[in-house]
């Protein structure tokens, strides 16, 4: 296929997809599958067909809306009419008052408006609009558009100037500056290069990358690409989990089709570009997310990270240069490269540029995908986003950046979100996961939840997350048995600082940060615990009384 | 200044060294004592047991010294407060976590743990001691392995695939539940892999792994593995 | 058909996660015949594959139950509640978490997320989500699939 074809595909596309009248969209990932979203689906399929509207009226089947509560959801364009809960004869009457008579059935409509209004799609752009399993859909959005300027019209130095003038920093943790990591990778010696696409989202109450690989997978492709070309490199691997079969599915499905039509492969576009994709899956192991580990995983070690340096930019998969990328920071270059840099460094904060997306979850009116600019603030999430906390029931704690991450009280909850701001008050971005925590939740029993779950994840390879979250563990059941002495907060903390300090990879680093975060701000329940043996969510000495 | 070479500081001390070589190996040369116990010469780096930990003037961080190349200009201490308390936690935590009873250990008196407990200071244990059993192999003709006083160095590990060259031994499961493994997890006796060459016995910093009927001090051979790796490449 | 597959990416050793899904894909779990088997193909030690195979969760290495029960301990599933639903199947089914029941018709395991909090609590029946669980719902899941219609308290 030559460039010109991909603007002929586009158009052609384009034109097919206006020639509806109307568009249903009926979401049919892992959310609202469970739910019946295949039948719906057919059912949609069916009624247009029953009542002749085929021509006017196409049913899709497409990613995730973000409203993953109310499943299975339905979106009808245009107007973006979004119906939730829908049920296979919702269906058939959708379509009669709806597409035949033109009357959206107001009953049945997502109530929480302002769950959209302070969102800001860009990597969503697409989730919920295009059929995830037709490449064609994508093609017609635009997609592939912005591999092509690059062929065409960009040096990789232009490409890598781009991305360093859009201030976009790496979605999976750190932060760092995607455009310098790119000029690393560029400049280091060593052939083959390596892009790894990172799909390991291991942490518990996050779902983010999951969504947008199963919502619009070219996108993640798309950015692979661009960035291929900007570092010179030939080969791709996206590491998945195993736990995510539809979005290995869909990955699986948008690789084969990119192949088809050459835009993954030789001679991508009739240029000089090679470059090929393979997916790896995980196999139930959190720590292979880490940028060293996922390397040993896709040779096919055990996940134990190595010591930095060497960085993997410079010795990376087989030893040879590596750009080990989040699946998030990857769907934002092909926006960046369309856009321009400095359109995209408008957007957020200046010293934070452009969206995040957050899974929302916990004790929340309206959970689900959201994504929102840079620097908008946890109350915004909670409050207008997510709706506030259900039954009325009082806000205690919001958890951001998942196991890992800090557990913030009521008083930081007008902190912006970016990285700086959370990394002050002992909390991490992470991945992107919010929960929030009403009054119901222990915030001890939450910190041992935390520490619980990275003893079990830990590697086993240094000391201080080895043993020293193992006896963290250990201090937090004597609390739990009532044998707690006040010196143990002390010790807590101490392990926290020597575990945070003292680990070999972001893991252990990170790991203390719940234990630290709920000493720091909820101390009162910890002083509970030990002195009264008493807990006041009702959480703990349960079975102690019963037994 | 040719090529390759680096000046640095270490305790404020002035110090030369190679482009390529690690803090660690720069204060040995230069008589500078830091605390290891996974690495050993001739072995890969492993960077597990956290010892070596440095400061480096001008970050935060602390850095691994078996791991961190040295660089110009840089400016490293290997003995603070803060490192000497780390180290001390360390030891407590390795001390805690399998059962070291140093009175009832083959190793006693010829152990790098026990060793350095001393030298830091450790005069108790701070955490709750834990004292589930662990597999004791005796199955094979001569040599032993007690998990129960393995701290996971995986120096034999090493020796093993690195040296020897037979990769018997490798680690199972992960986190707290990592335990060294011959082969699929079977008994030593039955391996017909293993060589019988010793090395796993003369590396191990602490009482796992030693020949039955045979003192200590005289299983141990600490330079064994760049013994043989220099005699290689000569 | 391992051996096929094992051919296809041309005895590769760093192919070893791949080869490692692919046949507990075959044949439900990994035993020491089949982990022997995939270190003489791939010419790897067999501590080594036997290390990989058990760092990793996904890779069960005891023949699972004909039933399966998993739970999602995620946070979201956590703060929901998840737990209550796990003690009350331990109690009910007479099965310990991550244990296989004496009669070999029922395994219960914890996977640490599947990705769908929204939906939280999570449990999977049989490969069949669960979403928005209780443990009544989970337990009469679980009584259909065994084809019991009550189980005996012990």
């Amino acid at each position: 296929m030559k460039p010109i074809d991909l603007v002929k595909l586009a158009e052609r596309d384009l034109d097919l997809r206006r020639s509806y009248k109307y568009r249903i969209n009926v979401c049919c990932s892992s959310g609202c599958l469970p739910f019946g979203a295949e039948d719906v689906l057919k059912a949609f399929e069916q009624a247009i067909k029953e009542y002749g509207v085929e021509k006017d009226c196409k049913v899709a089947r497409t990613g995730c809306v973000g409203t993953c509560s109310v499943g299975p959801a339905v979106v009808v364009e245009p107007g973006d009419y979004l119906y939730q809960s829908v049920t296979p004869e919702n269906a058939r009457e959708i379509v009669k008052e709806h597409i035949i008579k033109g009357t959206p059935i107001k009953s049945m409509l997502y109530r929480n408006e302002s769950f959209f209004k302070k969102q800001r799609r860009l990597i969503l752009r697409n989730a919920g609009k295009i059929d995830p399993y037709n490449i064609e859909d994508y093609i017609a959005m635009g997609g592939y558009s912005a591999l092509m300027k690059c062929l065409t019209s960009m040096t990789p130095k232009a490409v890598i100037d781009e991305v360093m003038a859009s201030g976009l920093r790496g979605r999976g943790g750190a932060g760092f500056l995607t455009g310098q990591k790119w000029t690393f990778v560029a400049r280091a010696s060593g052939n083959p290069k390596y892009i790894i696409a990172n799909l390991d989202e291991g942490d518990p109450g996050v779902f983010a990358n999951r969504t947008l690989a199963e919502a619009d997978p070219h996108a993640i492709i798309e950015g692979m690409l661009i960035a291929a070309y900007a570092i010179g490199a030939e080969k791709g691997y996206i590491y998945i989990r195993a736990e995510y079969p539809l979005a290995i599915t869909t990955l699986k499905k948008a690789l084969d089709q990119a192949n088809s039509l050459n835009l993954v492969g030789e001679n991508i576009l009739e240029t000089s570009f090679n470059f090929s994709i393979d997916l790896r899956l995980g196999a139930g192991a959190f720590v292979a997310g880490e940028e060293t580990a996922i390397l040993a995983s896709i040779e096919g070690q055990r996940a134990t990270p190595r010591p930095r340096p060497p960085y993997p930019a410079t010795s990376g998969l087989w030893g040879k240069p590596t750009l080990i990328q989040n699946v998030e920071t990857l769907a934002n270059i092909p926006i960046i490269i369309n856009n321009g840099g400095a359109w995209f460094a408008g957007i957020g904060t200046p010293k934070c540029s452009g969206t995040k997306c957050f899974s929302l979850t916990g004790k929340i009116n309206s959970p689900g995908l959201i994504e929102v600019p840079m620097g908008t603030t946890l109350r915004e999430v909670v409050y207008e986003i997510g709706n506030g906390i259900p039954n009325n029931r009082k806000f205690k704690a919001v958890l951001v950046g998942g196991p890992s991450g800090g557990c913030l009280p009521e008083e930081q909850i007008d902190l912006p979100i970016d990285y700086e701001s959370l990394t002050k008050v002992g909390a991490i971005m992470g991945s992107g996961g919010i929960v929030v925590i009403d009054d119901q939740s222990c915030m001890v029993d939450t910190a041992k939840f935390f520490t619980d779950f990275c003893v079990d994840e830990s590697c086993g390879k240094c000391v201080p997350c080895r043993v020293g979250l193992t006896k963290i563990k250990e201090i937090f059941e004597r609390i739990m048995r009532g044998e707690g002495r006040m010196e143990d907060m002390n010790l807590l903390e101490e392990l926290g600082n020597y575990i945070r300090e003292a680990s070999l990879c972001g893991l252990g680093q990170t790991a203390p940060n719940p234990v630290l975060t709920t000493l720091r701000y909820f101390k009162n329940e910890y002083v509970e615990h030990i002195s009264q043996k008493k807990c006041s969510a009702g959480k703990c000495f349960q079975k102690n009384e019963e037994g | 200044m040719g090529i390759g070479v680096i000046k640095l500081k270490i305790n404020e001390q002035e110090v030369i060294s190679r482009e390529g070589d690690t803090i660690l190996k720069a204060a040995k040369e230069h008589g500078i004592t830091i605390p290891t116990l996974c690495d050993l010469d001739g072995l890969s780096n492993f960077g597990g047991c956290r010892l070596c930990l440095v400061e480096v003037k001008g970050s935060p961080k602390l850095f691994p010294a078996c791991t961190t190349p040295v660089s110009n200009g840089m400016e490293v201490i290997t003995d603070s407060e803060r490192l000497k308390k780390y180290r001390k936690m360390a030891i407590e935590l390795i001390l805690s976590e399998r059962i070291h009873v140093c009175s009832v250990c083959v190793a006693n008196n010829n152990c790098e743990l026990q060793d350095l407990a001393n030298k830091l200071g450790v005069d108790h244990v701070n955490f709750k001691r834990d004292w589930n059993t662990h597999d004791l192999d005796t199955t094979h003709e001569f040599l032993v392995i007690d998990r129960n006083r393995c701290i996971l160095c995986t120096r034999c590990i090493r020796v093993c695939d690195e040296v020897e060259g037979v990769h018997v031994l490798d680690l199972k499961n992960r986190g707290k539940d990592t335990e060294v493994i011959i082969d699929l997890d079977d008994q030593w006796g039955v391996s017909k892999i293993c060589t019988s060459c010793r090395k796993c016995a003369k590396v191990c910093p602490v009482g796992a792994i030693y020949v039955e009927g045979q003192p200590i001090s005289q299983t141990r051979d600490k330079k064994i593995a760049e013994f043989v790796l220099t005699r290689r490449q000569s | 058909m391992l051996d096929k597959f094992v051919m296809q990416h041309g005895h590769r050793k760093d192919a070893l996660l791949e080869i490692l899904h692919y046949a507990q894909e075959i044949y439900g779990y990994l035993d020491k015949d089949i982990l022997t088997h995939i270190s003489n193909s791939l010419n790897l030690p067999t501590s080594h594959v036997y290390g990989v195979a058990t760092f990793y969760n996904f890779f069960k290495l005891k023949k699972p139950g004909s039933h399966i029960v998993t739970f999602c301990l995620g946070t979201a599933c956590f703060v929901k509640g998840v737990e209550e639903i796990i003690t009350a199947v331990e109690n009910e089914f007479n099965v310990k978490r991550g244990e296989t029941r004496a009669d070999g018709k029922l395994s219960v395991f914890i996977t640490r997320c599947i990705g769908a909090c929204a939906m939280a609590p999570n449990a999977i029946v049989d490969n069949v989500v669960i979403g928005k669980a209780t443990p009544e719902i989970v337990i009469d899941k679980i009584r259909s699939v065994l084809g019991e219609e009550k189980v005996e308290a012990n």
